[in-house]
């Protein structure tokens, strides 16, 4: 292997340079803070000539997503970012992506939903979209933004899946924030991503094919059914894939990634750029004594339950940090972790912390706190508590 | 009704992904009521064929040979233009069990 190429880029800056090394030949989107930077940089890189892509500037992200569907439709590979509000506006197209089975990648850089209006970080857009059918990648730093969105690429358009994917990252903590990230040469990327082979490409004018016609109650299920399919395929699919990017890259992706776990009494279990201040956290409880782990969640949707089954069966207690809220029920993160629970052997004592709506930052305190009373075992499975609310 | 397809027997996303499948579709199945047609009192003047939105009128050389049930989804605008009363609807129910 050549000599390491490192850069220090942004999150959002690692986004934009893998969409250059995948150079997909579609991309549209509408620039929202704070997915802006990727828009920048790839549209100079479209610009400067460093890329052959079409890059379609929208008059919305409503429009975004309607022109990559029409674009993966046609046979094209095909890129879109967005955050929030961008997603709150293209969702209706999210919803028709999926369903119309179309491999399109997108970077949502996670910002709180208005309203009140905000700008910062918390997961609620990505919440928003759960049960949209696309696969959710949710990213560490920034060179998991780099690597799991070129990998995203091959997910997607895997034959057995054909799936959108979305690539998270969590808004400024990630995007704006500047890191050592390693990237690959060109060629190695161009290579591991390979060339789109279209399914039903619409541009095949002698094959010709309708997409989106009526679908009633006599077939409508049946392409739902297959829709869930596909996402058991995308279970089944992604380490095959992430295990040939760690030939190329040496770094290793799975459904989760567990720290320090092996004799982990306590567990933490969270998703995006929290999971390095929980592993802080967890060295510094480690070198006290305490029995603490994290579960870090890579992918989302499809949900990974067996490894959640495998890892936390049996542990004396597992705590979930949820960034979003959903009113009226448990947060998403803790529901499809306690759920996955239901069938364990022998369950550990659950709690559900809620913390960083609006990007209200998470202290090393906030954690120490939540470990701290999983270690006491004072957790109701059944209350959802707060982490840096005022109350 | 035709033999419906299980999801595995499919195209993925609701695609068709051959032309002119239309022409297989048994609207038919729609209709409620059923245009019937008194060849004695037409006079062939063809109005029915060109209302038709379902190309359900079968003509031949510009004579009136009846209606094509296939197709026909059971609207009525037949009987409503005809100018001597020679299409009538009726219901469905009377017709239950009777070929087309």
């Amino acid at each position: 292997m050549a000599a390491k190429n490192v850069m220090a880029i942004t999150g959002a800056e690692a986004a934009a340079y893998a969409m250059k090394q995948i150079e997909p030949d579609v991309v549209a989107a509408y620039p929202i803070t704070p997915q802006t930077p990727i828009v920048e940089y790839f549209a100079k890189y479209v610009a400067d000539g460093e890329v052959r892509t079409e890059m379609i500037p929208v008059e919305s992200e409503h429009s975004a997503m309607s022109a990559v569907v029409g674009a993966a439709a046609a046979g094209a590979r095909a890129m879109t970012a967005t955050s929030s509000q961008g997603l709150a506006l293209m969702s209706e197209i999210v919803y028709i992506a999926s369903s119309l089975r179309l491999p399109i990648v997108m970077g949502l850089v996670n910002r709180a939903l208005s309203a009140p209006i905000n700008i910062h970080c918390d997961h609620s857009d990505a919440m928003m979209v759960r049960d949209s059918g696309w696969i959710q990648l949710f990213c560490e730093d920034a060179q998991e933004v780099y690597d799991l969105t070129i990998l995203a690429v091959r997910l997607a358009e895997h034959e057995d899946v054909r799936l959108p994917v979305l690539v998270n990252q969590d808004g400024f903590i990630i995007s704006h924030g500047v890191e050592p990230v390693e990237v690959l040469p060109d060629d190695v990327v161009k290579k591991f991503v390979g060339e789109l082979k279209p399914v039903y490409p619409l541009l095949d004018t002698d094959h010709p094919v309708t997409y989106g016609p009526l679908d009633l109650y006599d077939y409508y299920f049946e392409h739902k059914r297959q829709q869930i399919e596909a996402m058991k395929h995308a279970y089944r699919v992604f380490p095959q894939i992430a295990e040939e990017f760690y030939e190329i890259s040496g770094r290793k992706y799975n459904f989760v990634e567990p720290y320090r776990l092996e004799d982990a009494e306590y567990v933490m279990v969270a998703l995006g750029s929290t999971n390095g201040t929980i592993k802080d956290v967890v060295d510094e409880m480690r070198s006290e004594g305490k029995k603490v782990g994290l579960l870090k969640i890579w992918m989302f949707r499809p949900f990974p339950k067996p490894e959640i089954q495998r890892y936390l069966t049996a542990r004396k207690a597992v705590v979930v940090l949820d960034r979003a809220a959903s009113f009226g029920a448990e947060a998403p993160l803790y529901e499809a972790v306690k759920s996955a629970l239901y069938e364990a052997a022998a369950r550990p004592v659950m709690g559900s912390f809620v913390y960083g709506l609006g990007g209200r930052d998470l202290k090393p305190e906030h954690v120490r706190y939540a470990f701290e009373r999983a270690i006491a075992l004072d957790l109701v499975a059944d209350k959802e508590e707060y982490l840096g609310l005022r109350d | 009704m035709a033999e419906l397809k299980k999801w595995h027997e499919l195209p993925i996303a609701g695609l068709i992904v051959e032309p002119g499948t239309a022409r297989k579709y048994r609207t038919g199945d729609w209709r409620v009521r059923r245009p019937v047609y008194d060849r004695s009192k037409c006079i062939d003047c063809m109005f029915c064929w060109f209302y038709c939105p379902d190309q359900a009128i079968i003509q031949e050389k510009g004579v009136m040979k009846g209606i094509d049930y296939f197709y026909c989804k059971g609207c009525g605008v037949c009987a409503n233009v005809c100018p001597k009363s020679a299409i009538e609807m009726r219901p469905e129910t009377e017709f239950v069990g009777k070929e087309d």
